[in-house]
């Protein structure tokens, strides 16, 4: 595995220039090689939804994605979402919820949560349980993290 | 000079959001020190197997590694192949402490033989892959009840039987209960628990300075403390020159208490290398090799009179202690003693049988083990009142321990010898709150209509008692720093339960109430040399106790000095932020900073107060032996679809007390992710092994976690009734929510399920397993864990070797 790859990958509207084996994945090289650890690993195995990140304005799995997969596209990721000091309102809606706990899960429901809004800014209860169970959390049993989506959607409509 | 009691007891913000929330919060695997190397570990394919030699050339030629590594090369670092991790019982009768490295025979598919270091994680898990290890199986023990048969293999070559330990609880005149009884029932029961799958896996990073000659381990763990202690014992290295961290924690829910092999192993290998180790586990081998809770089967037998009064109890227990003592016999310990906590029982024996089978060491998942006593007891209070036609609440009215007997001494003793003392609460009261929330009365009527129409819905309810607060003491550092900050440094340790937040209220209570003043550093084995950490719902009584203790010391030595400077009595004074101030005139006032300063002394200078001793710092280890013990009741109302098995919860209600809340919003969010783990456990999680003990649900996909869909809108009620065992009035909450929720849920199954007349003594209870209850096929056999439960309890008496 000697022969790499040179990319370079949009994230958060900065450009960052790696060079990585073809089959490292995306979380792997965001973490390590752009050094932003913020999206998590839980399970490698495209399951838990930890590492989920933006990726052209839809969810996905970064577990599940090798990197050179997506040179040219804009990724956006969890450290993407604060602007300076000021949370994100989702971010806010989360603390305002008590909708994280270990927080290990939280970067991967926050970028969920974010794509999915833009395409459904008005959903049913229904639809957000939905969304959400695309995701794993061991801390919450959910129904914060569901409140907090709620927050938010009130905030948007 | 009253306290500021406005932080306590408030929902404020959490101290650990926003680095949460923005991803900046280090967690293990965030670690990236420079020049870090990855080691990937090669483990056991088989449950029980000789190892006849390992060849590791093909993996040294991979490009990229630095070295592999088997217990050969290591035991020359180490004082021992064996660790000692367990703690101490007269019970045990087989000595088998995990190794470090497996070298002539593995007894688990996971364990791990042989570790490669290489520049990267990639490099290294192929070149795990190249290490060839020559096995040669052995017959596996796959079946704790099996494994107590005569004719039983052992887990460990040289074992003759695989009775780890045995042990009982027995007190007042059993025999006499049985004999006097009107009614005795007797059942069997099959507890399933899986494993605690944080979201987070395991992970630890060593680093070695040969500068200082420290090496710092910073691990996933939940005791710092006690990884810190194996460490040192099998490096042989002295107290000072190692250093344990605990980063952020991606959740622990129990087995991230004990130190793993893995951690031993990179601790020597970043010694030995010079270089930063760093292994992070994956899921599959969280499945194969975290420590899990598994199996238990009940025998058991209540005698009641004939007005449902409880005469005794008693019965077997077997327990599923897998190949290895990783912490001790606390899980089946703390089944027997949860089964009799909430009711008066005159007699009680169960004896209990540990033992080994060829899969990874049981230790403690949330809960430990009570929730399977909580599910034997209650269970067996459902059968008591359909044997005498009564309702199942007013069968649990007339035995429940009553407000009046508080403090009330059970007949039961801790594992450590202490006693146990139900310090406070109103069992009855906290389930008629339940009973009327849920519109108990009514739903036999509800349930008639429902099934005129062919749905089948039922209502369950469990009380639970849960032992928190474990001793004997967490160290607390409290102090005001002259920059003015507050400081809080504690053994404690975080994993997801707002430990640092819940700390921060208490000294904030004390000194001015600015949450943003107050910093928490937590499981850092050089900022509290001792230490326990988070397990047992136990760090809000005990370090709670201790933080509260030394934020009083702190504010009078605050008052002392501030009453010089300011030339005012110490009752005139108040404190708000960090300004100390002279009562209604608030011009006349000290900042934290100046005061702290001043307190530091001056070369040459007398302290300003001699008898405070210098700075604003106080430490305290509260001492507290008895626990205390939180209770609550639960009622599931729940819809079962008879043609595929499906179970929907409709309501699930709790009303809990645990005490004065030092933050409701928290409070709720523990009860409600432990509700969400015993939904699991009632429903959908099941680590399944197959014959030879090979693990067959190694992912997400085969192994259910609950998602959002999955979990019904919680109705949550508080009752505060406070403990006077500890200054605060506090009872520990982290685990209560997963006590009584697979009892609730099953019992509801089965009052949903009464036109089919199922006895349901098992959990989960996925649909699989319940339709295979609800219709048995003719001619179909079940897979073993479909089959309804029943300990032989003839048989493995006969083979067991007591």
């Amino acid at each position: 595995m000697d022969s790499k790859i040179a990319l370079r990958l949009d994230i958060n509207s900065r450009d960052y220039h790696v060079n990585v084996e073809a089959r490292q994945t995306l979380a792997d090289v965001i973490r390590e090689e752009c050094g932003l650890t913020g999206t998590r690993v839980g399970c490698e195995h495209g399951v838990c939804g930890s590492c989920t990140i933006v990726v052209d304005g839809a969810p996905v799995r970064a577990c599940l994605m090798f990197a050179p997969q997506a040179e040219g596209k804009k990724i956006r990721t969890i450290e993407g979402m604060a602007e300076g000091d000021d949370l994100h309102p989702i971010q806010r809606a989360f603390s305002d919820n008590h909708a994280l706990q270990c927080g290990f899960c939280t970067p991967g429901f926050i970028m969920l949560i974010a794509a999915w809004l833009e395409q459904n800014p008005a959903p049913a209860d229904g639809e957000i349980t939905g969304m959400l169970s695309a995701n794993l959390c061991r801390c919450t049993g959910y129904r914060n993290i569901f409140r907090a989506v709620k927050q938010i959607v009130a905030e948007l409509g | 000079m009253t306290p500021n009691n406005s932080v306590l007891g408030a929902s404020v913000s959490r101290l650990e959001d926003h680095g949460l929330l923005t991803g900046q919060s280090r967690f293990i695997d965030d670690l990236q020190l420079p020049g870090t190397l990855s080691a990937a570990f090669v483990r056991s394919p088989y449950g029980h197997a000789l190892i006849n030699g390992v060849n590791t050339e093909a993996a040294c030629q991979v490009p990229g590694v630095v070295a592999v590594y088997t217990l050969t090369d290591l035991q020359p670092w180490l004082t021992d192949t064996r660790m000692a991790t367990g703690l101490p019982s007269n019970s045990f009768r087989l000595d088998v402490n995990p190794r470090v490295l497996a070298a002539d025979e593995v007894v688990y598919v996971g364990e791990p033989i042989a570790v490669v270091i290489a520049a990267s994680r990639y490099a290294a898990e192929d070149a795990a892959d190249l290490v060839e290890v020559d096995c040669e199986p052995l017959e596996v023990v796959a079946d704790c009840r099996a494994a107590l048969l005569a004719d039983s293999p052992g887990a460990h070559r040289k074992l003759s039987h695989n009775l780890v330990a045995a042990f009982d609880f027995d007190y007042g005149h059993v025999e006499d209960a049985f004999r006097q009884a009107d009614v005795i029932i007797n059942e069997s029961f099959r507890l399933h628990r899986g494993g605690a799958h944080s979201i987070e896996g395991r992970g630890a990073v060593a680093s070695h300075d040969p500068v200082t000659g420290k090496l710092t381990l910073w691990t996933s763990t939940q005791r710092p403390h006690g990884v810190k202690r194996v460490i040192c014992d099998l490096l042989g290295c002295n107290d000072d020159s190692v250093r344990v961290v605990a980063p952020q924690i991606g959740g622990g829910f129990g087995p991230k208490l004990v130190c793993y092999p893995e951690e031993v192993v990179v601790a020597v290998c970043g010694k030995l290398l010079q270089q930063p180790v760093k292994w992070t586990q994956d899921r599959y081998e969280y499945f194969l090799s975290t420590t899990q809770e598994r199996d238990q089967y009940w025998d058991v037998e209540i005698a009641v009179d004939n007005d449902a009064m409880i005469k005794g109890v008693r019965g077997a227990l077997l327990h599923d202690h897998g190949a290895y003592t990783a912490r001790g016999l606390n899980v089946p310990y703390a089944s027997g003693v949860a089964l009799p906590l909430a009711y008066n029982i005159p007699a009680y024996h169960l004896d209990v049988y540990a033992v080994l089978t060829n899969k990874v060491p049981v230790t403690p998942v949330r809960g430990a083990g009570q929730p399977q006593g909580v599910f034997v007891m209650e269970r067996l209070l459902d059968r008591v009142a359909a044997g005498l036609s009564l309702d199942r609440a007013e069968v649990r009215r007339r035995n429940l321990v009553r407000k009046e007997q508080m403090p009330c001494r059970k007949s039961l003793k801790l594992r450590g010898g202490t006693e146990v003392i139900l310090d406070s609460g109103d069992y009855p009261a906290t389930q008629e709150l339940a009973l009327e929330h849920a519109g108990w009365a009514a739903f036999g009527e509800r349930q008639q209509a429902a099934l005129e129409q062919g749905r089948h819905i039922g209502i369950g309810l469990a009380n639970f008692v849960e032992g928190t607060g474990r001793g004997p003491y967490e160290t607390v550092t409290v102090r005001i720093n002259p920059s003015g900050n507050i400081l809080v440094a504690t053994g404690a340790t975080a994993m997801g339960q707002s430990t640092q937040t819940m700390l921060a209220q208490i000294v904030a209570g004390q000194l001015g109430g600015d949450l943003s003043l107050v910093s928490v550093n937590c499981g850092d084995t050089d900022a509290t040399p001792l230490g326990f950490g988070g397990f047992n719902s136990r760090q809000t009584v005990v370090a709670g106790a201790s933080a509260h203790a030394a934020a009083r010391a702190v504010r009078d030595k605050v008052f002392r000095l501030a009453s010089r400077r300011l030339e005012a009595a110490e009752r005139d004074l108040e404190i708000n932020g960090h300004n100390v101030f002279v009562k209604d005139m608030p011009d006349r006032k000290l900042t934290f900073a100046q005061l702290a300063r001043a307190a530091s002394g001056l070369p040459g200078f007398k302290l300003p107060v001699a008898e405070s001793g210098p700075g604003l710092e106080a430490t305290e280890s509260v001492v507290i032996d008895d626990m205390v013990y939180s209770n609550g009741s639960a009622v599931a109302e729940v819809e079962v679809d008879i043609d595929t098995g499906q179970v929907d919860i409709h309501r699930f209600l709790i009303v809990h007390d645990c005490g004065r809340m030092i933050n409701p919003a928290l409070v709720e969010g523990q009860v409600a992710g432990g509700i969400a783990h015993g939904i699991g456990n009632a429903l959908f999680e099941w680590m399944g092994f197959d014959d030879n003990a090979q693990p067959v649900t190694t992912t997400f996909a085969d192994y259910l976690l609950v998602s959002a869909d999955k979990m019904p809108a919680l109705e949550l009620f508080h009752r505060e009734s406070a403990s006077p065992f500890n200054e605060l009035g506090v009872k520990g909450v982290g685990e209560s929510g997963c006590l009584p929720t697979p009892a609730a849920i099953v019992a509801a199954i089965e009052d949903a399920l009464k036109p089919f007349d199922v006895k349901l003594n098992q959990a989960p209870l996925t649909p699989a397993v319940l339709w295979g209850l609800i219709r048995p096929a003719p001619g179909i056999s079940a897979p073993e864990h479909w089959r309804s439960p029943g300990i032989d309890t003839a048989a493995y008496r006969k083979g067991v070797l007591l």
